[in-house]
C-alpha cells in the first residue's frame, strides 16, 4: 500500500475523493435529519454551522442533504451515460476493427458526423428534439460520448486481430464472436476502463452544464448544476450557494480524473508511462 | 518413406498461389508471395519448407489452413478440396489441420491462463464433455513435458520454450494428422530448439502426425525432414528427399542456399558454389522465365525468357531448372 502510494498516487487520491462522494450520495440520508424539500424561510443563507453543516439555500433547505441527493442523481447520470456509451462504443469498435471493409467505412463516417458537432451543442439538440427528462438526458449524454469510446477500440482491435493469437484461434476454429468477446476483448478493456473513469468526469460536467442551462434534469429535483445555477441569482450577496454546489462538482470530477490517469498508469502493462515519469525524476 | 509415397497423401497443394492486392499509389498491382506452388504431405512425414525470409513459405503454410485465402489453385485434404468450402463446413476440415506459429509469445492470448487456452478448441468443437475438459488438458499438458501445476498460470509466467510446448498442446488437442510448423523453433535459444524438436519426432513417432515444418534453418529441417521444398520467391524450385537435398543438390538455388550454412566439422568437404550475390527481387514484379536467373550462375538466354516447369528427376526428385 506504501508502495502505490509512492508510485501512484493518483489512483490512491482519486479512488479516495470518488469513495467518499459515493458514500456521502448513498449514506447521507441515515444521517442527516432534514427533508431535501423542507423550507424554513427564516434560516434561509445560513452558513455552515452544527445543526446545517453546509449551511442552507435560498428557501433555508439543508444544503448537505441537498447536495447528496444531488451527487446521487449526478453520479447516477454519469455512470449511466458512459455505461451505454461505452458498451455500445465498444462493440462498435470491435466490429468495425475486426472486420474493416464498408461497415467500418460507413460507421466511421458517422462517428465523424457525430464528433462535427461540439458536444454541449448535441446534446442539447438531442434533449430538445427528444423532451427534458432523466432518461433523454442519459441518451443524450451516451449520443455525445460513445464515439471515443468507438474510435479508440477500432484502432486497439486492428492492432490486436494482426497478432498471432487471434490467427492460432482462427486456427482451432473459433467463430467470429468467439475470437472478438474471449479473446480480443480481454487484451483492449484496459483502455476502455481508463476513458470510462475519466469520461465519468466529463459527463458529471456535462450534465451540470447542461442542468445550468436549464436542460437538464427539471427542478425541483436539487441537482449540482441547477443550485449552481441557482446561486447565480444571489451571487453578489450570498456566494455561499454557489460555491458548495461548484466546489461539489470541481471536487468530484477531480476526484474521477485523478481515479482515471492512475488507473491508465496502473493498467499499462508495459508500464511505459510510469517508467517514463520515474526517469525523468 | 518409400511405401508411404505410393500412397494417396493426406494433404495435397495444386498450384496454390497467393497474391496480395497492393494499396495507394500501386493499387492495381499485386505482390506475389506464392506463386503456383505444388506439393505433397503423407501420414507420418515431416515435410521441411526452406527458403530465405519473404520467399512466401509462412505464407504456403497459413494459405494451408485458410488462415489466409488463397488467391487460386486447390488443397486437397484426404482427396476433398477444402479451398472452395465454406467456413462452416470447413470447420470439421481444421481439426484435421493444426498449426504452430513462430513467436511463442504472441500466439498465446496474455489475459487466458494455460487451462483456458488449452480447453479452448474442447469447447469450440464440443468433442470433449465440460466435465472431462480439464482432465483431457492434463493430459495434454504432460503429453508436452508440462504438467498440471501449470494449469492456473498465465502465458507470461512461462519461458519461451516452454510457452511453445504449450502452443503445440494448443495443436495437439484436436488430434489433428497434419501440423504445420511455422518456424516453430526459430524464435527459441538453440538448447531449447534442440528440446523441441525431439518433443515433435516422440510426437510424430507416437501420433503419426504429419509436419510441414517451415524454416530457415536448414540444420534444424536436415534434422527433422524426411522430404524437402526448397522456394524461392513464391515457387518451389527442388523437392527431394532430405539425403538427396543435403549430399546432392541439383537446383543452383539449393546449392547457393547449403554454401550459405557455416560448416562447423572442418572434415565435411566443401566442393560446392559460392553463395549467390545480389539481393533477391521483388515479388510484385519477379524477373521473367526463371525467377532465380538474376542471380543464377548458370544462366543463359533460355533462363530469361522461359520459366522452368517443375518436373520429376529420374532419381524421383522435383525440379525445376533448364540446366540441370
Amino acid at each position: 500500500m506504501i508502495k502505490l502510494t509512492r508510485e501512484n498516487p493518483s489512483l490512491l487520491i482519486g479512488g479516495s475523493i470518488v469513495t467518499l462522494i459515493v458514500a456521502f450520495a448513498l449514506l447521507s440520508p441515515w444521517f442527516s435529519p432534514y427533508d431535501i424539500e423542507t423550507m424554513d424561510m427564516p434560516n434561509r443563507f445560513a452558513l455552515p454551522s452544527a445543526g446545517h453543516w453546509l449551511g442552507t439555500d435560498n428557501f433555508g433547505r439543508d444544503l448537505w442533504t441537498r447536495m447528496a441527493q444531488g451527487a446521487r442523481i449526478s453520479v447516477s447520470i454519469a455512470v449511466a451515460s458512459v455505461a451505454i456509451a461505452a458498451v455500445v462504443g465498444t462493440i462498435v469498435g470491435l466490429v468495425t476493427g475486426y472486420f474493416g471493409g464498408w461497415v467500418d467505412l460507413l460507421v466511421m463516417r458517422i462517428v465523424d458526423v457525430f464528433l462535427g458537432f461540439p458536444p454541449i451543442i448535441l446534446a442539447l439538440a438531442i434533449i430538445a428534439a427528444l423532451g427534458p427528462g432523466i432518461q433523454n438526458l442519459i441518451l443524450s449524454l451516451a449520443a455525445v460520448f460513445w464515439t471515443e469510446y468507438a474510435r479508440v477500440v477500432r484502432s486497439v482491435t486492428l492492432a490486436q486481430r494482426e497478432i498471432d493469437y487471434v490467427a492460432a484461434a482462427r486456427a482451432i476454429g473459433a467463430s467470429h464472436t468467439r475470437i472478438l468477446l474471449i479473446e480480443i476483448l480481454p487484451n483492449i478493456i484496459g483502455p476502455v476502463i481508463v476513458l470510462a473513469t475519466l469520461g465519468l468526469g466529463t459527463a458529471i460536467i456535462a450534465e451540470s452544464g447542461l442542468s445550468f442551462l436549464g436542460f437538464g434534469v427539471e427542478p425541483p429535483t436539487p441537482t449540482w448544476g441547477w443550485t449552481l445555477s441557482f446561486g447565480t441569482r444571489y451571487l453578489r450577496t450570498e456566494p455561499w450557494l454557489s460555491i458548495v454546489a461548484g466546489l461539489a462538482i470541481m471536487v468530484t470530477v477531480l476526484g474521477f480524473n485523478l481515479f482515471g490517469d492512475g488507473l491508465r498508469d496502473y493498467l499499462d502493462p508495459r508500464g511505459v508511462a510510469r517508467k517514463v515519469k520515474r526517469d525523468d525524476s | 518413406m518409400s511405401e508411404q509415397q505410393t500412397l494417396e497423401p493426406l494433404l495435397e497443394a495444386r498450384d496454390l498461389a497467393k497474391h496480395f492486392p497492393l494499396k495507394g499509389r500501386d493499387r492495381g498491382r499485386v505482390v506475389r508471395a506464392v506463386d503456383g506452388v505444388s506439393l505433397t504431405l503423407h501420414a507420418g512425414e515431416t515435410l521441411g519448407l526452406v527458403g530465405e525470409s519473404g520467399c512466401g513459405k509462412s505464407t504456403v503454410g497459413r494459405a494451408l489452413l485458410r488462415l489466409i485465402e488463397p488467391t487460386s489453385g486447390q488443397i486437397l485434404l484426404d482427396g476433398t478440396d477444402i479451398t472452395g468450402l465454406p467456413m462452416a463446413a470447413f470447420r470439421e476440415h481444421r481439426r484435421r489441420l493444426q498449426i504452430v506459429f513462430q513467436d511463442p509469445f504472441s500466439s498465446l492470448n496474455p489475459r487466458h491462463r494455460v487451462e483456458k487456452i488449452l480447453t479452448a478448441p474442447f469447447i469450440v468443437h464440443n468433442t470433449v464433455p465440460r466435465r472431462q475438459r480439464r482432465d483431457k488438458v492434463v493430459e495434454l499438458l504432460q503429453r508436452v513435458g508440462l504438467g498440471a501445476d501449470h494449469l492456473r498460470k498465465f502465458p507470461h509466467e512461462f519461458s519461451g520454450g516452454q510457452r511453445q510446448r504449450i502452443g503445440i498442446a494448443r495443436a495437439l488437442a484436436l488430434n489433428p494428422s497434419i501440423i504445420v510448423c511455422d518456424e516453430a523453433v526459430s524464435a527459441l535459444d538453440v538448447s531449447v530448439q534442440a528440446q523441441i524438436i525431439n518433443l515433435l519426432s516422440a510426437l510424430q513417432r507416437e501420433l503419426r502426425v504429419a509436419f510441414l515444418f517451415i524454416s530457415h534453418d536448414l540444420a534444424v529441417v536436415e534434422h527433422i525432414s524426411h522430404r524437402v521444398a526448397v522456394m524461392y520467391l513464391g515457387q518451389i524450385v527442388e523437392l527431394a528427399e532430405r539425403r538427396q537435398i543435403f549430399a546432392d543438390p541439383r537446383h543452383p538455388y539449393t546449392e547457393a542456399l547449403l554454401a550459405a550454412v557455416p560448416v562447423a566439422n572442418p572434415q565435411r568437404p566443401r566442393n560446392r558454389i559460392r553463395v549467390v550475390a545480389g539481393e533477391v527481387p521483388s515479388p510484385i514484379n519477379p524477373p521473367s522465365g526463371c525467377r532465380f536467373h538474376t542471380r543464377c550462375p548458370l544462366a543463359d538466354r533460355q533462363c530469361q525468357t522461359q520459366a522452368p516447369p517443375l518436373r520429376q528427376d529420374t532419381d524421383g526428385r522435383f525440379l525445376a531448372c533448364h540446366k540441370r
